[in-house]
């Protein structure tokens, strides 16, 4: 190890007084990461980016704005069209809170495919899912600043939900608020809230985050234990080094990223009204509501969910109970494998009604509500926390019938197809001795 | 041929999706350009007479507008400032909020971000334009309102027919009655431009508002332009990085395969 | 991870690559997060010319403008406080105004003004921004005082032209900035004729 070898001038004075060579090698040099990460396992490094990212255009923007209900929505146009080059950072601002939750669900997604919530990652997806709610806290308290009339019915909408709760309700939405209706005074909390308190936090558990990882070790797709197999050095078999491998592959990967996220901010920087609502171009006015009021994309499931329960109290309870369910995932999944590439067809179709039944939930949630949407969307809403209930079943009971895990890591997904093939074949050639032997 | 040209048919309801009972308008096509600086500059000038008497434009300064539209400052000053403000003012309305209420009954709106503010989601994002066209299109004569005339887009709109004197007072057109054909009862479905009616021919009429349409977009957002023009050398910049980026990679994982 | 048959010169050569092109890459995203800082439009236009009208200014009178947030002193010297100047060159740092950046080229004389009489300066010290108090009597600061500018901050002073004295804390003479006369009663600060000549 390099602590034999005691470095000399800058990096050594450094090290005397502050562990740098040593995190840099435990987080990254000597950091042996699975090499057969493929294309899920760049959303993770890119979360990262679009938080930097969110964390620089933010700061510039509060250079300019205004949190007041009087003078937020002209400081907003004021960036726009006042400042040199505000237009550019608020574009990279709004773009970047969508590419966020894009990057997010993907991330998150590639939890559920490869099983990267089971223990012992626990932990790690607990905090995960912290990060996940304080991200939408963020982005809800955001959306308010700049006082469109979508940010003002929005926040309406959202802050009257804590009316539903039994007893208190009433009160505890007028406490949110800090005043009988969505006002100035929430315009400020939000402000505060969202600039200072909710980046620290969503800071501080991004590097709790990486730390619980780093103490676990990555998961990968075949989702077996890399460090089953290390050689004489107690390095393993199939890890590499996070540097250069993954720092110079996320680098391909951010480049990309930075290629649609600049195609979305140069051309379409209102993404067709999904990322900025037309609504939103007219300032907030308190005694007229808009037509139609619809989140922005990302919290469309939860907003269906929300909607196609006929009652206040429990269509709250149903919208909070979507997103718990997902912490609970790491319990109740109780496979004998973690990867899709080895779990039972069960699984599979499950997880794909999961997906779809997200999707159909989402574009719902963007829709004025009709019977018919409504029945659509309940149905969904089944299927969605259907996934949860199935995979306990199916996992409890032990109903699954999965594949043999290899016992290396397998190089890749697209040599994992000729794998599987030769696999097949074993499987009958093994079959099919037994045919023949009660002879 | 004539005739056709004539009768401006902005019917065609639409039934919404899954049930939606409303009839939707369909807007007629403007097609704004925004590289026709003669158009923005015409729009510039026809917004300044005509319209801005009750609608500002508080977002969008004079000089900003002369500079982005190739007007000298002189020029500026001398055709499109009429109320004395300064040349790095904003372009807004000298009519007073209490006056504007008492006489329409209506707070005239601002129109810097109309076209955004009517942008239709999806496919539809280029609406905005297109429905402040139809809306200086279908004004009709109706005198049952105050102000003697209604509007497609708007129906019962407070905002008189200010082009009145330029495109005439159009009639309206009606559904073809089912029943007895009471004029209470039957709806308008397009408007009918009275020939001579105005000071302009329709076709020139409808070069004005396409004029006025395209500047509110330019209004709306104007470093558009820029913006577009940025993307292009951005894009390319990055396809450049990501080339040599990929070769390093390909490189460092040589060792790994 | 051994880089056996790795060709470590197209390696090194493919990193500099990307190290260069990325930080080009880096330079130029940092330009918009730099020039946000700039005044903005809207700060542009607030720091647009002034236009003052000195036909009721009496000599030994003072009046104060503000232009781009700072105070723009208007003042009328009498013949006698001209007189003073010439007489104070060697207790001057400056006397002859040789730093140009304190003065448009056009004031680069005694009284450093376009018309000796009325005198054009920003009213900010050049030693800390302290605003120096307009003392024209002869003997209000010391008994050897003719008149002038008095920084009550740090005790810097300057003579009536805005010329600093030696053995003060403040550098540099008093800046005049850049005016024109459009009329004889009426004086335009924050541009040179020729810039306002034109509109």
């Amino acid at each position: 190890m390099s602590g034999d070898a005691k470095a000399r001038g800058l990096r050594g004075w450094i090290d005397a007084r502050f562990p740098f060579t040593k995190l840099w090698e435990e987080h990254a040099a000597k950091y042996y990461a699975p090499k057969n990460f493929n294309f899920w396992y760049y959303f993770g490094s890119l979360a990262i980016f679009v938080l930097v990212l969110q964390l620089f255009t933010g700061i510039w923007l509060t250079m300019y704005y205004k949190p007041s209900a009087e003078h937020a929505f002209a400081s907003v146009e004021y960036i726009m069209r006042d400042v040199h080059w505000g237009w550019l950072i608020r574009y990279l601002h709004s773009t970047g809170a969508s590419a966020f939750f894009i990057v997010i669900y993907l991330h998150m997604f590639r939890g559920l495919l490869y099983g990267s919530y089971r223990k012992p990652r626990e932990l790690l997806w607990l905090i995960g899912m912290a990060i996940y709610a304080i991200l939408m806290a963020e982005a809800f308290f955001g959306y308010l600043l700049p006082w469109g009339q979508m940010s003002y019915w929005g926040a309406q909408v959202i802050t009257s939900l804590f009316g539903a709760v039994p007893g208190i309700g009433e009160k505890l939405m007028i406490w949110i608020r800090g005043d009988y209706t969505v006002s100035d005074v929430t315009l400020n909390r939000f402000f505060a809230l969202h600039v200072a308190a909710m980046p620290l936090l969503l800071v501080l558990l991004v590097v709790v985050h990486l730390m619980a990882l780093h103490e676990v070790g990555s998961n990968n797709p075949d989702g077996i234990d890399i460090k089953r197999h290390k050689d004489a050095n107690g390095i393993p078999l199939d890890g590499i080094p996070f540097h250069p491998y993954y720092t110079v592959k996320d680098m391909v990967g951010v480049t990309v990223f930075l290629i649609v996220f600049a195609l979305v901010v140069f051309y379409s920087p209102t993404m067709l009204g999904l990322f900025l609502e037309p609504e939103n171009f007219e300032p907030a006015n308190p005694l007229k509501t808009p037509e139609h009021i619809a989140p922005v994309w990302y919290f469309t499931p939860f907003y269906s969910i929300l909607r196609c329960v006929p009652d206040k109290l429990w269509g709250v309870v149903a919208l909070a109970a979507s997103i718990f369910v997902l912490f609970l995932l790491p319990w109740l999944d109780r496979g004998r494998v973690r990867s899709v590439r080895y779990r039972g067809r069960g699984f599979k179709i499950a997880l794909a009604l999961f997906v779809i039944a997200v999707l159909i939930l989402g574009h719902l949630g963007a829709k004025p509500p009709t019977p018919g949407r409504n029945l659509v969307a309940r149905s969904c809403a089944v299927l969605y926390f259907g996934y949860f209930v199935f995979l306990w079943v199916y996992t409890f009971f032990d109903l699954e019938k999965t594949k043999p895990e290899p016992e290396r890591v397998t190089n890749g997904s697209v040599k994992w197809i000729p794998q599987w093939i030769q696999w097949q074949r074993l499987e009958k050639a093994k079959r099919e001795p037994e045919r023949v032997s009660p002879k | 041929m004539k005739k056709l040209a004539c009768l401006l048919v902005i019917l065609l309801s639409v039934p919404g999706l899954a049930g939606a009972a409303d009839e939707t308008l369909r807007l007629m096509d403007v097609r704004t350009d925004l590289s026709d600086k003669a158009s923005l500059q015409r729009g510039a000038k026809y917004f300044v007479n005509y319209c801005l008497g009750c609608h500002s434009l508080k977002y969008l300064r004079y000089q900003r507008l002369g500079q982005d539209l190739d007007i000298p400052d002189e020029l500026v000053e001398k055709y499109l400032i009429w109320d004395g403000s300064k040349i790095s003012s904003p372009m807004t309305s000298a009519m007073r909020l209490e006056d504007a209420d008492n006489w329409l009954g209506a707070i005239p709106m601002d129109l810097t971000l109309a076209i955004r503010r009517h942008s239709g989601g999806g496919l539809r994002v280029g609406r905005g334009a297109d429905w402040v066209y139809t809306y200086l299109n279908t004004f009709y004569r109706d005198d049952k309102t105050p102000t003697g005339v209604n509007n497609l887009v708007i129906p019962n709109a407070s905002m008189p027919h200010v082009l009145w004197r330029l495109q005439g007072i159009p009639e309206p057109v009606y559904a073809r009655a089912e029943d007895d054909g009471s004029a209470k009862q039957r709806k308008v479905v397009g408007v009918k431009i009275p020939e001579g009616g105005g000071a302009l021919s329709e076709a020139e009429y409808h070069r004005m508002t396409r004029d006025i349409v395209n500047f509110l977009v330019y209004a709306s957002e104007p470093i558009q332009s820029a913006r577009k023009a940025l993307g292009l050398p951005v894009l390319l910049f990055l396809i450049v990085f990501l080339a040599i980026i990929y070769l390093l990679k390909q490189e460092y994982w040589k060792d790994v395969h | 991870m051994k880089p056996e048959g790795a060709d470590l010169r197209r390696r090194r050569l493919l990193t500099g690559a990307a190290g260069v092109v990325g930080g080009v890459g880096v330079a130029y995203a940092a330009v918009p997060f730099l020039s946000y800082w700039q005044p903005s439009v809207q700060a542009e236009a607030a720091a647009a010319p002034v236009e003052v009208d000195i036909s009721k200014l009496e000599p030994g009178q003072k009046i104060d403008v503000e232009w781009r947030g700072k105070p723009i002193w208007v003042f009328r010297r009498t013949q006698e406080e001209l007189d003073t100047l010439p007489k104070l060159n060697d207790l001057l740092r400056d006397p002859h105004s040789e730093v140009v950046t304190q003065q448009p080229p056009y004031c680069q004389n005694l009284p450093r003004s376009i018309k000796p009489e009325y005198g054009v300066m920003v009213g900010i010290c050049t030693h800390l921004g302290c605003i120096p108090l307009y003392e024209p009597k002869p003997g209000s600061v010391d008994d050897e005082w003719l008149g002038g500018f008095f920084c009550p901050c740090h005790g810097s002073k300057y003579d009536l032209a805005g010329r600093v004295y030696k053995g003060v804390p403040a550098p540099l003479n008093l800046a005049v900035p850049p005016y024109w006369y459009p009329s004889e009663s009426r004086i335009v600060i924050g541009e040179h004729q020729e810039e306002g000549g034109a509109s």
